[in-house]
């Protein structure tokens, strides 16, 4: 166990919001559904009271009669959002004071840095490009990500939880979303922040970042496993390998999709158009962590390997 | 009579005047009576500030205890009045929005304040650079909180914005009528993390160039626009005509890029950042100010979909 190794990784200045989203981000997932769990408890007991649901304020938070519904914004949420401006800017004071931005040797071509790595948002993309080409992984990935995002709401066509945590009405969501965000994004970055070393190679935490290490892998195209070697067929049987994933994949999703009575009337309200698009967004989402195991467990380098693009 | 005081007051100018004691100074009646009165009136415009003509002038509305003078106070206020006059109860709890839009766009401002600050002393060239950094860093005064200040706000603030689409995610406040100040929100999130990826590069430091050559070595690959993507050499791609070339000003990171990515990253898109923040701040407004805590809904209330 090399301690100086991972304190070393560990105390660099610019790694320190990453050690920080080991916390933060775990905190606020519970904090965010604790809440949810308490709106869904308050949920069940007005479903089942139907007399009691009509008269309730459909709120966890306390309210009696006679109490205004509204606040004045003076002095109620200015004093809050002084009160925030106060202890950021304090932490903000102490965390510049006690530690120094990074500024390493000037720029030099000719001398790489090792491991040579983008700012830490960047990582879990960085982290891509063991699996994937870089189209895909430092292009077309962003990309999907960015139109993902921006059509959730267009294609979440349930009705509830809008405005209130909840975890019962919105499962689906939910799960999806801490997949992506917490698993696929925030996950990577912590692998690409505090495992990957040298030569991007993997350092299990408190093992000692050796410059000349050398891991003898070899990957493999799926179609030399099965022994295909003339170009056509080559990129046939891949076609076929990436449509037969897609048809499993795009299956599985439907039958989450179709799971409960709920979620088959929320699929009822969604267009012909939505339900593509939802379809397309959760499949691409299932190739990453199906292609990172075939790396992982079968040294599996391409599946689809044509004249043009490989994948 | 007017006359003959006049000419009084010219060949005698102290003399007394009447029996309350006013005088005649350079021709104008002086009242000592008067005189302390108004500095009687001047004193207490200290002890009553809100009373005075230059404080009405400045302020417009009285700040007392009224529900009515509350609301005119935040309504009349040029960097208030964004905010509504009154917001839902339990909303300015923290556990709701758990304050990290609002401490986004505050981290934003320290940025922009102490980014200019950065700017007096930075040139973006090769020669320049990373000097500078070196002389902010050991002899500008506070240069070295400053450097520091502005690039632990910036780490703060991609994680902040982070959180923030994660709260809004949960609570679901994406949904109607908020559909499209979801998208203004993702725009502005991918232009947090341009805006922190451009200003990586000008240290000029080994750090920064390996990061943004690891970065755009990717736009390469770009499909059809890139020379090593796919289809790349058939759109007629070569590392002197692709995106890269276009990002960096050249095929490799040097002088070029270091001012494009000062351009980028001091003007351009800090300018299209406060755009979309004005944009996203009306939104919330027109959208009916801030989603919840709303009023839970049941499965049975579900109203029909009308297309
Ligand atoms: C520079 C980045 C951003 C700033 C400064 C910002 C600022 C804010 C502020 C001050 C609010 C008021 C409520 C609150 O504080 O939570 C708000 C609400 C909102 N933001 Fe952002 N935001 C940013 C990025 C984003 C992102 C990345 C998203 C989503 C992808 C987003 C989506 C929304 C939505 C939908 C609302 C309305 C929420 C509601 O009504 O409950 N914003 N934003």
């Amino acid at each position: 166990m090399d301690w100086h190794q991972l304190w070393t990784i560990i105390s660099l200045p610019d790694n320190i919001p990453i050690v920080g989203m080991i916390f933060i981000i775990p905190f606020f997932t519970w904090f965010g559904l604790r809440q949810g769990f308490a709106n869904d408890r308050l949920l069940e007991k007005l479903e089942g009271d139907p007399k009691l649901a009509r008269a309730h304020h459909r709120k966890t938070q306390p309210f009696q009669k006679g109490w205004a519904r509204e606040l004045p914004v003076w002095p109620y949420l200015l004093r809050m959002e002084f009160l925030a401006v106060v202890i950021v800017t304090f932490i903000l004071m102490v965390w510049s004071i006690t530690l120094d931005a990074p500024l390493e040797e000037p720029a030099n071509p000719s001398l790489t840095m090792n491991p040579s790595k983008a700012p830490w948002y960047f990582l879990g993309l960085q982290e891509m490009l063991v699996y994937f080409d870089p189209w895909i992984a430092g292009v077309v990935m962003p990309t999907l990500i960015i139109i993902g995002l921006i059509v959730i709401p267009y294609i979440d066509e349930n009705p509830l939880g809008n405005g209130y945590y909840t975890y019962k009405q919105r499962k689906f969501a939910i799960w999806t979303f801490i997949f992506g965000f917490i698993i696929l994004w925030c996950s990577m970055i912590v692998i690409g922040t505090l495992i990957r070393g040298p030569g991007w190679m993997w350092f299990w935490p408190g093992m000692t970042w050796d410059h000349n290490r050398l891991i003898f892998e070899i990957n493999r195209d799926l179609h030399e496993i099965i022994g295909i070697t003339s170009q056509p067929w080559i990129g046939i049987f891949g076609g076929l390998v990436v449509g037969g994933f897609v048809t499993v994949a795009g299956y599985a999703c439907h039958r989450l999709i179709v799971a409960t009575e709920f979620t088959r009337r929320i699929l009822g309200r969604m267009s012909l158009l939505q339900y593509a698009i939802l379809q397309a967004l959760l499949i691409i989402m299932l190739a990453l962590p199906v292609k990172i195991l075939a790396r992982l467990l079968f040294r599996i380098k391409y599946v689809w390997v044509t004249p043009w693009f490989n994948v | 009579m007017e006359a003959s005081k006049k000419a009084a007051a010219k060949s005698a100018p102290l003399a007394t005047n009447g029996s309350n004691g006013s005088r005649q100074l350079l021709g104008v009646t002086v009242d000592p009576q008067e005189i302390k009165q108004k500095a009687l009136m001047d004193l207490n415009a200290i002890k009553q500030p809100t009373k005075t003509e230059v404080y009405k002038s400045i302020f417009r509305v009285k700040h007392d205890q009224t529900a009515r003078s509350r609301t005119l106070g935040v309504l009349s206020n040029v960097f208030l009045h964004l905010h509504p006059a009154r917001v839902n109860r339990d909303a300015v709890r923290f556990s709701f929005t758990w304050g990290m839009g609002g401490i986004s766009f505050y981290l934003f401002w320290v940025l922009t304040w102490t980014g200019v600050l950065l700017m007096f002393y930075y040139h973006p060239t090769k020669v320049q650079a990373f000097r500078d950094i070196l002389y902010l860093e050991h002899d500008v005064p506070f240069g070295k909180l400053l450097r520091n200040m502005h690039r632990w706000a910036a780490h703060a603030m991609v994680l902040t914005v982070q959180l923030h689409m994660f709260r809004v995610f949960l609570t679901g406040s994406y949904k109607k009528p908020r559909q499209f100040n979801w998208s203004v929100g993702v725009i502005l999130l991918v232009l947090t993390l341009l805006l922190s990826f451009t200003g990586y590069l000008l240290p000029d430091d080994q750090l920064g160039f390996w990061a943004v050559t690891v970065g755009t070595n990717m736009a390469r690959a770009t499909p059809m626009l890139g020379h090593e993507g796919p289809f790349g050499p058939q759109f007629g791609m070569t590392p002197f005509n692709d995106v890269r070339f276009a990002l960096l000003g050249g095929s490799i990171v040097d002088a070029n890029a270091l001012l494009r990515a000062y351009i980028w990253h001091c003007i351009a898109i800090p300018g299209f950042a406060a755009t979309f923040m004005i944009v996203h701040f009306w939104r919330v407004r027109k959208d009916g100010g801030i989603s919840g805590p709303n009023r839970i809904m049941l499965e049975s209330e579900i109203k029909p979909l009308r297309r």
